[in-house]
């Protein structure tokens, strides 16, 4: 971690090198903020800490969203250097409106809202005062202690990790945004200590066969990955315990492991995340992976389940089984990692030599981008605490989303939130698996659905043999005669007609149109009549239905004429 | 006895007559069954010219047939209009002209079965009876007088039902396809109007009808006769006012239909096997193109013909988002940049001429390097397979044009889809929404490609009135104006 670039105490110097205006500037906003309690117009002051947790780079205000958040209404605030890591120079805040103070103390002591990535550390803690809201990743199943300090100093606590998932809260999802950094940075990672293509490549010096990607889990980050993985060339199977991401998988372009087990689990009943899985599914899941092993070149695996320690799902065994130089990136190593030999924040190198990497601060080391992201979750929460944009926090806790991230509030401590009204995601059916049938099995059907198809036939025979019997019975024979012919046609017809290829059917009704044109034979026969009206009923037939003729089939040539192949 | 022999030795039409009407059949047969291909259908066609040729020929050199200069004047009448109508028609007009064309049949089988019910009116006092049978003049007769005066009384009863329902079927067609005519030509207000009554109205003239026909078995009354007439002249308009614009694909198969099937009936009561063959040719090619598109629309051809669409079981499924703008720079930006595209052509296209426009941009597009595709619903645009004649006149390659069936699997790996002038044929609201009116139909799924253009006149909805949740997509964007400026406008920004 780089340090601060300067000391705790030397205010006057460092803080202010711009010189006097700065000086006046905060010295009128330290004024105001003496008696602002009591005025409205006061702009909500908002102010990012530096992360001291080490090796974090991120920071949770950026100098775009603080111009966004300053365009509601609000004032912002920073502790120098806070940007550095992720490189961003307090110009570039100050460029930005944003106010440089020198220290953390200085900042607890100038803002109503305190935003930050890592939960506060100890010594943090102890800065807050009452009334003060904290916006910041919490994880507050694992933080007992954290939340009962906040709630002891009176802190409102959000938690960034804590916002449901559901469409409205997407841009506020911190989660999501940071776990597709994650999941690309991983197979980054793994490329990096791979030390082979991604890509199979036949060249004249011989032929590269193409690594093969595990990502075991679909969330962001696996799918992050997947795209990644796939955009790289290696042949990527993803794993997931809940089918219905089998379609997402399969559109990032990577091949879905199935497994066949009874009681699949519907994601969307736990808010689009995994649930703990039956004894049952893990064996056979585990089966799985010790299968698909001996052939992975790099495993990625992501596999959390909210509120738990990791599932250990790549054991040692499968570690063993593995090629030298293959790549394990474990990015549920925080959570005790979803390898069994995974040592959080470490390279691990096995004896077979399987690198095993356990890095937690994947998104940190896209300081920039993820501290871009993460600081636009945090600014459209903030403006979701203000709906009136006038800096006035309304928290509304019967909405969903401020509801649930919210951990502490009004000195209780308001963890965990009660299921959101909204449902993560429209439950999916269940598809039916169509059934795998037996040879036998299907033998039998196809012989019923022949006998069906046999039964409607002679059915329908029996009924046209019997109707035309009796039209036979009362019918002079020389009806009868046409009737055979037009019987005949009709088939002819219907079989001719079914091969007319569909983008000829204009044509096929402008030729149909043509032909019916033959009614002119019976003008023709009837107009020698000695009686003059049918003698003109019959001209004035023969004149349309030649136009019909001519004009059908002169159309019909001129359609066809266009058709052409390129 | 000598004027009879003389009458009688002509009854059946001779060998060689017959002979050419076998001839013609069989050409008639070949042309239908060479539209299987774009290539042989060329070849089909004159099959089916050669085929006419022979039978009209055949028709008028057969013994008894007179007023030879009549016809002759008539043919070439008729010849020289009917080449003039089609060496001017658009492309975009086939549907009017194809209803235009149905609508002369119908007539034509009115005025024959007319005829046929005045030579009966006139010699049926002969039929019979050798003794008013020598009465007549043999040079008075025409070939078809000289057949009725040869009928038993059964036959004539059996001949009387024929001409009956010819006309009847005639009477529908005609009056049907020249409200069809109106609609498609937009000189009729294309949308479904019914009469007070609605349907009963239809199902009334037709059991009037059919009473007529007792009538008029038992008395040969013109009256009778000419009622019938009126009442299906009734029923035809009545039925094609209440069918809108976007079912005419049916309409149009169905009158196809129907005037195959008229000219059948004639060819029962004039004793003629090709008119019978060749009616029941053009009437199964009708009903199988009628069934083809109602398949494509998921409804049943009664539900079509009643018109209308089916009630809806609950309300329309709510549609969140907003409906993106988008600019010729933003689509040609996504177009330069996309390497399979995919154009879902409709209605839209044929109303603004916009075929040519579409054709250029294809050819540039592919000139690049690019992937280009057309996908054709069946029932788009209002005629069977409109849009495959419209692309083909604008010089799109016919092997680029493609079914439902076949590219519908294809959207997921497509880039852009530009959709023109189409609405309820890409609705995903017919398989995401049960209670949707169009719910079941088959629809082009073009929301599973990257991105989606809509080019559409402006915000209102299909014919059928249904929202279309595809416009408020995530990765749809709508390119507001007219197709063809909207399309040419795109063009000078392909590079």
């Amino acid at each position: 971690m780089r340090g601060p670039p300067f000391q705790q105490d030397d205010f006057s110097v460092s803080v202010l090198p711009q010189g006097q205006q700065d000086y006046a500037v905060l010295a009128i906003l330290v004024r105001s903020y003496g008696h602002s309690s009591s005025q409205e117009e006061r702009p909500l002051r908002i102010g990012a800490l530096q992360e001291v947790y080490p090796g974090e780079q991120r920071v949770a205000l950026t100098p775009d969203s603080a111009r966004q958040l300053e365009k509601l209404g609000h004032a912002c605030f920073v502790v120098a250097g806070a940007g550095a890591a992720a490189g961003i120079s307090d110009d570039a805040y100050r460029a930005a409106g944003v106010t440089v103070v020198p220290d953390a103390a200085a900042l607890f002591s100038e803002v109503d809202v305190v935003v930050k990535v890592r939960p506060p550390a100890e010594g943090e803690v102890k800065l807050f005062r009452k009334g003060q809201t904290l916006i910041s990743f919490i994880y507050p199943a694992q933080s007992s202690e954290l939340l009962e300090e906040l709630k002891e100093r009176g802190v409102t606590t959000i938690a960034m990790d804590m916002v449901p998932r559901i469409s409205r809260a997407q841009k506020m999802d911190a989660l999501s945004s940071m776990a597709n950094i994650a999941g690309y940075r991983a197979v980054i990672e793994a490329g990096n200590n791979f030390g082979r293509f991604f890509t199979g490549q036949v060249t004249a010096a011989g032929k590269i066969p193409p690594a093969k990607v595990l990502v075991v889990g679909a969330g962001v980050a696996g799918l992050a990955a997947i795209g990644t993985s796939v955009s790289l060339g290696a042949i990527t199977y993803a794993f997931d315990v809940r089918p219905e991401v089998a379609e997402q998988i399969e559109s990032m372009g990577a091949e879905f492991v199935f497994l066949e087990f009874e009681e699949a689990q519907d994601g969307a009943a736990t808010g689009g995340y995994a649930a703990p899985s039956s004894p049952e599914f893990r064996e056979k899941q585990l089966a799985k992976f010790r299968e698909l092993a001996p052939d992975m070149d790099i495993v990625i695996t992501t596999a959390l389940i909210p509120g738990r320690p990791a599932p250990v799902l790549w054991t040692k065994d499968m570690v063993e089984a593995m090629k030298p130089g293959s790549v394990i990136v474990d990015l549920a190593a925080e959570r005790g990692g979803n390898c069994e030999l995974t040592r959080a924040d470490e390279r691990v190198v096995t004896d077979n030599g399987v690198v095993i990497i356990g890095y937690t601060d994947f998104p940190s080391r896209m300081a920039s981008q993820a501290s871009m992201l993460y600081a636009n979750n945090v600014r459209h929460f903030l403006s979701d605490l203000t709906p009136s944009k006038d800096g006035v926090i309304v928290h509304n806790m019967e909405d969903d989303v401020i509801r649930g991230a919210t951990v502490t509030h009004d000195g209780a401590i308001t963890f965990p939130p009660p299921p959101p009204k909204v449902q993560a995601i429209a439950s999916v059916k269940k598809q039916e698996k169509p059934k795998e049938l037996t040879p036998e099995e299907r033998r039998a059907q196809e012989a019923e659905a022949f006998r069906k198809a046999t039964g409607t036939q002679v059915g329908l025979l029996a009924i046209g043999t019997v109707l035309i019997l009796l039209v036979g019975a009362y019918a002079p024979p020389s009806f009868m005669s046409h009737f055979v012919v037009f019987m005949l046609a009709c088939f002819v017809g219907f079989q001719v007609i079914w091969n007319v290829s569909h983008s000829l059917h204009t044509p096929l009704m402008a030729v149909t149109n043509a032909v019916s044109g033959i009614i002119i034979l019976g003008a023709v026969a009837q107009i020698g009549s000695s009686s003059w009206i049918v003698a003109i009923l019959g001209a004035i037939s023969v004149l349309i239905a030649t136009i019909n003729i001519v004009g059908g089939f002169l159309v019909t040539r001129r359609m066809l004429a266009m058709f052409q192949k390129s | 006895m000598h004027n009879l022999e003389q009458m009688f030795a002509h009854i059946g039409d001779p060998g060689i007559v017959i002979a050419a009407y076998i001839a013609a059949a069989v050409l008639f047969i070949l042309c239908l069954g060479g539209l299987s291909g774009q290539e042989s259908a060329k070849r089909a066609v004159w099959y089916g010219i050669a085929g006419m040729a022979l039978a009209v020929c055949a028709a008028i050199f057969t013994p008894g047939v007179g007023h030879h200069w009549l016809i002759v004047l008539m043919l070439i009448a008729g010849s020289v209009l009917g080449y003039l109508v089609a060496a001017r028609v658009q492309m975009t007009e086939m549907p009017q002209l194809v209803a235009a064309l149905h609508s002369f049949v119908g007539l034509a089988a009115v005025f024959i079965g007319f005829s046929t019910h005045i030579e009966l009116a006139r010699l049926g006092h002969a039929i019979g009876d050798p003794a008013a049978l020598l009465g007549l003049e043999p040079h008075e007769l025409s070939a078809f007088a000289v057949k009725l005066l040869a009928k038993s009384p059964a036959e004539i009863a059996i001949l009387k039902v024929e001409t009956f329902l010819g006309v009847f079927i005639g009477a529908v067609t005609f009056t049907g396809s020249v409200i069809a005519f109106g609609k498609l030509a937009g000189k009729v207000d294309g949308k479904a109007k019914k009469l007070p009554g609605g349907h009963a109205l239809n199902a009334g003239a037709a059991i009037i009808s059919l009473i007529l026909l007792i009538v008029y078995l038992n008395t040969g009354s013109f009256w009778a006769l000419f009622l019938m007439t009126l009442l299906a002249f009734f029923i035809g308009y009545h039925l094609i006012m209440g069918i809108g614009g976007a079912d005419m694909p049916v309409v149009v198969s169905m009158l196809n239909s129907y005037s195959g099937w008229a000219a059948a009936a004639i060819g029962f009561s004039l004793g003629n096997d090709l008119l019978i063959v060749t009616g029941a040719l053009v009437g199964s090619s009708g009903a199988i193109l009628s069934y083809i598109m109602c398949k494509a629309m998921n409804r049943s051809f009664i539900s079509v013909i009643l018109g209308g669409f089916g009630n809806t079981t609950g309300p329309a499924m709510e549609i969140e988002g907003e409906q993106i703008a988008i600019d010729a720079e933003g689509v040609a930006a996504a177009l330069n940049e996309a390497s399979s595209i995919i154009i879902v052509p409709g209605y839209g296209m044929a109303v603004a001429q916009a075929q040519g426009a579409v054709s250029e941009l294809t050819r540039k597009l592919r000139a690049r390097g690019k992937e280009v595709r057309f996908a054709i619903h069946p029932v788009a645009g209002r005629l069977p397979g409109h849009m495959n004649v419209l692309l083909a006149e604008a010089k799109v390659p016919y092997d680029i044009v493609l079914e439902m069936d076949e590219i519908n699997d294809d959207f997921p790996d497509t880039d852009v889809v530009i959709v023109i002038g189409s609405n309820d044929i890409v609705n995903p609201a017919a398989q995401e929404d049960p209670n949707s009116p169009i719910a079941g139909m088959p629809v082009l799924e073009v929301w599973k490609a990257r991105h989606v253009f809509v080019s559409k006149r402006g915000k209102g909805t299909g014919y059928s009135g249904i929202e279309n949740p595809l416009f408020y997509k995530e990765n749809t964007r709508m390119f507001y104006g007219d197709a063809k400026d909207s399309i040419n406008a795109l063009l000078p920004m392909i590079e």
